[in-house]
């Protein structure tokens, strides 16, 4: 078997465990499953590319690619630029259709209904303001370098996984140290009783589309940067998503990451054992073994 | 001083189907009281609305001298009212510090550790062991935790749903002394308690809830005669009736 698989495995569990993260924060504390996650990352993408053109226009410092990276420091920016407007993006949709529907106390069948409905506005809109054609960040070849083992990668994809790696680590200080990640995890746990101890549930809602949508638009990126973007990434990688979100348990951000890191491996040496075209299916099997055999996923808790 | 007043309070889930009657009472600083009634008479869902976890549908609850009608928990609770639920009342997934330091977070950040101290010396059970689970703790434990971590932000007013239920009579012994050691600290204390007995050797005054109505308010040891409370709980007495 060809050790490659590996770091493929690894570099494709990275975009998939970020965005799972953001994916399993919608799920613990807003108690329903969000399609518009994959959405929010193809959004990311696109805002992001807009920005990193605009800086681009703006100076031609900022686009030229820093070596050994195929890009500039202006996708760096934009990436942050990026990350506000899909935060601002998941905000509009909480106030102008989930909030509401939440003030009502609909049914979670019916928020869920909702947000499918509103992946594909954001879907189509997408594909209307940009059309469905791939585009690309950068057109720079990179080469991949030996690793070692076999194995070879490019500066960009270590960068994704270092990346990964920084924000996964923050975001579990975040949660286990800070007032704002107990409040978190308190909401998760019971939301009543969090408004009871004094926690502003509504601000505790907020910070959940914030990082979650944050890291979604950097997933999204990442995915941009090393494949390419089009208005039907997100909506791909939905299903890898909610994989790794169950297979890691719900509501667990290292239980997350490392969904998506097997989710991935598991794609990547799926392809070198059975073939690329069973790649989709991957995930799909895990999903319903997983929903079968450990429904609370490897660190979820039963009943969560 | 009234520390709550409670006017014609009338709440449920549904404004056809009020389950708390036009109900009102008065609460003087630093007094404890308890209210009883039989299973279905409304005592949960007057709390909770106190609380903010029902939504009301006339009436006004006062902390105070501020109408609190309406307001959210939160909001409720950084007015001065600390609720204790039945159950569910502590994050199981959280340590006991970790609940602790949440509720801390409504006061003084200079406040914050020399009261989380306070409570776990006040509560030596969890004093001991306080990065431990609070899933781990038993039911007793549980209550004292709930109880902690709502004295942490001194309420003016501390409301308690059925403190005891599900404990073990030895545990229920344990909880009636912490609370009697709270009411003694001079904290206004509310209280929906099952068992009758407890609650009237606990708190001075009580309320008797019936149908969502209050049919009795006066003190407790005119209900230690059973003949009476008896005949409240099955309806005969009403408020209207001298009890």
């Amino acid at each position: 078997m060809n050790p490659q698989a590996l770091i493929d495995g690894l570099i494709a569990g990275s975009t998939i465990g970020l965005g799972a993260i953001g994916l399993t924060l919608a799920y613990s504390i807003l108690r329903f499953a969000n399609f518009t996650h994959g959405d929010f990352l193809a959004w990311g993408a696109y805002l992001t590319l807009t920005l990193f053109g605009l800086l681009g226009g703006l100076s031609a410092g900022l686009g030229a690619p820093v070596h050994p990276f195929s890009f500039g420091w202006g996708l760096p920016l934009a990436m942050l630029g990026g990350a506000a407007l899909t935060v601002l993006l998941a905000l509009g949709l909480d106030r102008i259709l989930f909030g509401r529907l939440r003030a009502r106390g609909a049914d979670v069948i019916i928020i869920v209904m909702a947000s499918f409905g509103a992946s594909m506005a954001l879907r189509s809109l997408l594909e209307f303001i940009f059309t469905a054609k791939p585009v690309y960040f950068t057109n720079a070849l990179q080469i991949a370098q030996p690793l070692g083992l076999g194995m070879r990668a490019t500066p960009d994809q270590l960068l994704v996984i270092g990346l990964t790696a920084v924000l996964v680590a923050g975001l579990h200080l975040l949660l286990t140290r800070s007032a704002t990640g107990r409040a978190m995890r308190a909401v998760s746990e019971n939301p009543d009783l969090a408004g009871v101890y004094g926690i502003n549930v509504a601000q505790v809602i907020r910070m959940t589309w914030i990082i979650g949508a944050g890291l979604a638009c950097v997933a999204g990126v990442m995915a941009g940067l090393l494949v390419q973007i089009r208005p039907y990434m997100g909506f791909d990688l939905l299903l890898p998503l909610f994989a790794a979100t169950i297979l890691g348990g719900i509501g667990s951000i290292p239980g997350a990451m490392l969904g998506g890191l097997i989710i991935g491996l598991a794609e990547a040496f799926a392809v070198q054992i059975i073939g690329a075209e069973w790649r989709a299916a991957v995930s799909f099997i895990i999903l319903v073994l997983v929903l079968m055999l450990r429904p609370q996923g490897l660190f979820g808790q039963r009943g969560a | 001083m009234i520390a709550l007043s409670v006017n014609n309070l009338r709440a449920g889930y549904d404004p056809d189907l009020a389950i708390v009657k036009g109900v009102s009472f008065d609460v003087n600083k630093g007094e404890a009281l308890c209210i009883l009634g039989p299973n279905g008479a409304g005592k949960s869902t007057l709390i909770k609305a106190m609380a903010g976890l029902v939504p009301s549908f006339g009436g006004t609850v006062r902390l105070g001298p501020r109408d609190v009608t309406g307001l959210t928990p939160h909001l409720l609770v950084r007015s001065g009212l600390g609720f204790v639920p039945q159950t569910d009342n502590i994050f199981t997934r959280l340590t006991i510090r970790e609940n602790l330091q949440i509720a801390s977070q409504l006061v003084a950040r200079s406040e914050r550790q020399r009261r989380i101290d306070a409570m776990l010396a006040m509560f030596p059970d969890l004093g001991e062991r306080p990065g431990e689970l609070a899933g781990a703790l038993s039911g007793g434990q549980r209550q004292m935790l709930a109880a902690a971590r709502a004295l942490l932000t001194e309420p003016d007013v501390l409301i308690l749903d059925e403190p005891s239920a599900g404990l073990s009579p030895k545990l229920v012994g344990q909880v009636f002394d912490t609370l009697r050691r709270i009411s003694e600290a001079g904290v206004t204390l509310v209280l929906v308690e099952q068992n009758v007995r407890a609650a009237l050797a606990l708190t001075p005054r009580a309320l008797v809830l019936v149908d969502g109505h209050l049919a009795h308010d006066g003190p407790s040891n005119a209900l230690h005669d059973g003949a009476l409370l008896g005949e409240l709980f099955l309806g005969r007495r009403g408020a209207e009736q001298p009890a």
